[in-house]
C-alpha cells in the first residue's frame, strides 16, 4: 500500500479499485445501528485544515472516528498559524504529538508534498490551491461505478473551471487510470493548454457542450466562481450559464441513463439549474454520503488498519 | 607580491610560465617570486558576473558583500556587477557608493553597483541615473532588476537618457500583466501540478518590444537572464539588423528544466522560471553563436525560511557564483575561448570593467584564475562560501575546481581556499 495520498497519481489502478471496493464495505457498515469499528483504536488522525471547507473536514473527522482513532482539529484560525508559524514549524510540532496521519487543505498547490518531507505519518492531501483534491476524485468514482456499474470505457464531460480546478485535475487522472474517457469542456481560456499532455492522453478537450452531452454517461459541473469574470476568463455570469450551464434543456440531451454530478458547493443558476441538480439524475447528494465511506477506506488502507 | 605559474595552460594552450609582477602580467618573474606549479591548471581571465545579487544592504541574513565577494573569488570571478534590488534599493548616489566602499573593503573581487533604473523599482520616475554615474561608484548598468521597467514611455527614455554617459538599461523582461501570480513555466508542468504559470511570451514580447525601442532611439539594450526559444529568435533577428542588444543566459537555464518543479521543493523557484528541454538547447545554440553574449549568474542568496516552505510562498532565485563555470564546462566541456569571452572578456566590456576581460598578455592587469578541469566535485550546500544555502545543485558531481584566483595580482583564491 502507498503511504501517502497527495495526488491521483499516485494511484495505480489496482490500489484506487482496492480503495473502493474497502469502501463498499465500509458504507454497508452506515447502515448498522453501531457505526463504528475498532480499526485504528490508538491512532491519531489531525486535520490541518489552512482553508475554510466546513463539509470536507466533517467527512474525514466522521471518516476517522468511524474508525476509533483520535481526531485533532487543527485550523488555521485561532491557532498559531495565524500567528505566523510556518508549515514547517507546524509540521514539526504534529510530528512530536505522533500524528499517524495528517489531513491537509492548504491553499498553496503543493503543500501535501513539502509536509509529507517533514513528518513521519501518512498525509493525505484534503485540497491544495489549484492542484488535487484526490478524494473527491475517489468517491466520485466510486459514486460512478454504485450508480452506473462500472469505470471502465465510462464516457465522463468535466465541465467548467479546470484550469482552476483541484477536483479536476485529481479526476482526469483517476478516472484515466480506471480506464475512463474523460472530455474536458469550456470556455478555452478555462481550458489549460496542454491539458492532454500534462494529465492523461485519454483526456480530450472541447468547447461545445452542447455537442458533447449525448455521447456522455457523467457530467460533472465545476463550481466557477463569479470573480473569475473580472479576470476577463468569460465576459459575464450570464454569458457563461448560457453557454456553459447545465439547465433542463441541456440535461436532455444526455443519454437515458446518464448522471449529473458537482462536488460542491453549487452556485445555483450560473453552472447548474436548481431543477437539475434537484433532479433524479442528480447524486449531489449521494456523493457526500460516499466521501465518508471513501474516507474511511483510503484511512484505513493508509495506516494499514487492522 | 609575485608570482611564477609553472606550466599553465593559458586558454588550453601548451604548457608555459606565467609570470605575475606588481599586479600585471610579466615576462618575467623575479627572484623570490612564489611559484605555484600550474601542471594541468588551464588560466582563464578573471570571470566577470554582470548579475549578482549580494542582498546588502537590507538582508545581511542571505548575504553580505564580503560573503557575495568570497564566493565569486571562489568561483574564479574577479569582478562582480551588484543588482541594486537591495533595502533601501540603490537608486541614489548614496546607495551606490556604500556597495561599493564594502566591496573595495572586502578586497575580495570588484564590486561593480548597477544602479536602479527607477525611484525604489516602482517604475514610475527615473531615478539620479547622472549622479549615480558619476559618482565614485561609476555607474554603468542601470536596471530594475527583479521588476521590469513595463512602461513603454518609460523605458524610451531611460534607453536614451544613459547616452550621455554611455550607460546601458539591463532590462528584467517579463510584462507583469501576463504574469500575475506566476509561480512557474506555463505548460505541461504547470498545468499538471496546479501552478500558476509564466508563459514564454511574457518574456519575448518585452524582448521584442525594447529592441524596437532601442533601435528607435539608437541606444544600448542589454536583457538580463534570456530564458525561452523565442526570445533567442527575437534577438537573433535584432543583431542581424545591427541593433545595439547584448543579452545574457544563466547557468541553470542552460542545465535544468521545469520537470524539476515536480516536487514542489522551492530550491528550484526561480524567476524567469526554469523552462523546458527545447528551450535548453535554444539557449545553447544562442551561446554558442553568440546570440546569447554571456553567461550571468543572477546569484540570489535567500535566507532558509524564505525557502523551506510552501513553492507558492518560497522566494524565486538561487545560487550561482560558486557553480557557474563547473556548469558551464559541464554544458559545452572544454571550450577555453568560448568560456574565456562568455564568462569574462564580453561581460566586461557590457560593463565596462577596463581592466578585467584581458587576454592575459604581459602588461595586462593580473586578473585571471586557475582552474583544474580534470577535478571533480559533489556540490554540498554547506560547503558553500554563501551565507546561503539555496543550490539547485546539490548532489551533483559537476566537473572543474578553482585552484587559484588572483586579483591584480594579489591572490584571493589559492588551493582552493579563499585566503580571506
Amino acid at each position: 500500500m502507498i503511504k501517502h495520498l497527495r495526488s491521483a497519481a499516485d494511484l495505480d489502478a489496482a490500489t484506487a479499485t482496492l480503495i473502493l471496493d474497502t469502501a463498499a464495505e465500509m458504507a454497508a457498515l452506515s447502515g448498522r445501528e453501531v457505526k463504528k469499528l475498532p480499526a485504528l483504536r490508538g491512532r491519531t488522525v489531525v486535520n490541518l485544515f489552512y482553508e475554510d471547507s466546513t463539509r470536507t473536514r466533517i467527512s474525514f473527522e466522521a471518516a476517522a472516528k468511524r474508525l476509533s482513532a483520535d481526531v485533532i482539529n487543527f485550523s488555521a484560525k485561532g491557532s498559531s498559524v495565524s500567528k505566523g508559524e510556518s508549515l514547517k514549524d507546524t509540521a514539526l510540532t504534529l510530528q512530536a504529538m505522533g500524528a499517524d496521519a495528517v489531513v491537509i487543505r492548504h491553499s498553496a498547490s503543493g503543500a501535501p508534498h513539502r509536509l509529507a518531507g517533514w513528518v513521519d505519518g501518512s498525509v493525505v492531501n484534503a485540497g491544495d490551491g489549484t492542484h488535487e483534491h484526490p478524494t473527491q476524485a475517489l468517491l466520485d468514482a466510486y459514486t460512478m461505478r454504485s450508480r452506473l456499474g462500472r469505470l471502465d470505457g465510462l464516457r465522463v464531460a468535466i465541465v467548467g473551471d479546470v484550469l482552476h480546478s483541484r477536483v479536476a485535475r485529481s479526476n482526469v487522472l483517476l478516472l484515466t487510470t480506471l480506464g475512463a474517457q474523460v472530455t474536458v469542456v469550456g470556455p478555452p481560456t478555462l481550458i489549460p493548454l496542454d491539458v492532454a499532455a500534462a494529465l492523461s492522453s485519454r483526456t480530450r478537450v472541447s468547447y461545445d457542450l452542447d455537442a458533447v452531452l449525448p455521447d456522455s454517461d457523467v457530467v460533472m459541473m465545476l463550481r466557477v466562481q463569479t470573480e473569475r469574470m473580472q479576470d476577463s476568463y468569460f465576459p459575464s455570469a450570464r454569458e457563461y450559464s448560457r453557454r456553459y450551464g447545465l439547465d433542463m434543456p441541456r440535461m436532455k440531451k444526455l443519454p437515458e441513463h446518464a448522471i449529473v454530478m458537482h462536488p460542491g458547493p453549487m452556485n445555483r443558476g450560473m453552472e447548474i439549474a436548481p431543477e437539475v441538480a434537484d433532479s433524479p439524475r442528480s447524486t449531489i447528494v449521494e456523493q457526500v454520503a460516499n466521501g465518508v465511506s471513501v474516507r474511511m477506506a483510503v484511512l484505513y488502507l493508509l495506516l494499514g488498519g487492522k | 607580491m609575485a608570482y611564477l605559474l609553472k606550466d599553465v595552460s593559458i586558454l588550453g594552450g601548451s604548457p608555459t610560465d606565467l609570470a605575475i609582477v606588481d599586479g600585471v602580467i610579466a615576462g618575467d618573474a623575479p627572484e623570490g617570486a612564489e611559484v605555484i606549479d600550474a601542471t594541468g591548471l588551464v588560466a582563464l581571465p578573471g570571470l566577470v558576473d554582470v548579475h549578482t545579487h549580494l542582498r546588502e544592504p537590507g538582508r545581511e541574513d542571505a548575504e553580505t558583500v564580503e560573503t557575495g565577494s568570497r564566493a565569486a573569488a571562489l568561483g574564479g570571478y574577479t569582478a562582480v556587477c551588484a543588482m541594486a534590488n537591495t533595502s533601501p534599493v540603490a537608486d541614489t548616489a548614496g546607495v551606490v557608493e556604500q556597495v561599493w566602499r564594502l566591496g573595495r573593503e572586502a578586497g575580495l573581487v570588484d564590486v561593480q553597483p548597477i544602479g536602479a533604473v527607477t525611484i525604489g523599482l516602482a517604475g514610475k520616475q527615473l531615478a539620479e541615473l547622472g549622479a549615480m554615474a558619476s559618482s565614485a561608484a561609476n555607474v554603468r548598468i542601470f536596471s530594475d532588476d527583479g521588476f521590469c521597467v513595463a512602461d513603454p514611455r518609460l523605458m524610451r527614455r531611460a534607453l536614451e537618457y544613459v547616452k550621455a554617459f554611455d550607460g546601458v538599461i539591463a532590462q528584467h523582461a517579463e510584462e507583469p500583466r501576463l504574469t500575475e501570480g506566476a509561480q512557474m513555466h506555463e505548460g505541461e508542468v504547470s498545468t499538471r501540478l496546479g501552478l500558476t504559470g509564466w508563459p514564454a511570451v511574457a518574456e519575448e514580447a518585452i524582448i521584442a518590444r525594447d529592441v524596437l525601442l532601442a533601435e528607435h532611439v539608437g541606444s544600448r539594450l542589454h536583457v538580463c537572464h534570456v530564458s525561452t526559444a523565442g526570445s533567442v529568435e527575437v534577438l537573433r533577428q535584432a543583431k542581424a539588423r545591427g541593433v545595439r542588444v547584448t543579452a545574457e543566459v544563466t547557468p541553470h537555464h542552460l542545465l535544468l528544466t521545469d520537470e524539476l518543479a515536480a516536487g514542489y521543493d522551492p530550491v528550484f523557484k526561480v524567476n524567469p522560471p526554469l523552462r523546458t528541454r527545447s528551450d535548453v538547447e535554444a539557449l545553447r545554440q544562442a551561446l554558442l553563436d553568440g546570440v546569447i553574449d554571456v553567461v550571468a549568474t543572477d546569484h540570489a542568496p535567500h535566507a532558509v525560511q524564505d525557502k523551506e516552505c510552501e513553492w507558492a510562498y518560497a522566494r524565486p532565485g538561487m545560487l550561482g557564483l560558486e557553480t557557474a563555470l563547473p556548469i558551464v564546462l559541464s554544458v559545452f566541456g572544454e571550450k577555453w575561448d568560448l568560456i574565456a569571452d562568455r564568462m569574462s572578456i564580453a561581460p566586461a566590456r557590457i560593463a565596462g570593467l577596463t581592466g578585467h576581460g584581458g587576454d592575459l598578455s604581459a602588461g595586462t592587469p593580473a586578473n585571471l584564475t586557475l582552474v583544474d578541469p580534470s577535478a571533480r566535485r559533489v556540490v554540498d550546500p554547506a560547503e558553500l562560501a554563501s551565507r546561503s544555502r539555496n543550490t539547485p545543485y546539490a548532489g551533483m558531481t559537476l566537473p572543474g575546481r578553482i585552484v587559484a584566483t588572483f586579483l591584480r595580482g594579489e591572490a584571493t583564491v589559492l588551493d582552493g581556499k579563499a585566503v580571506k
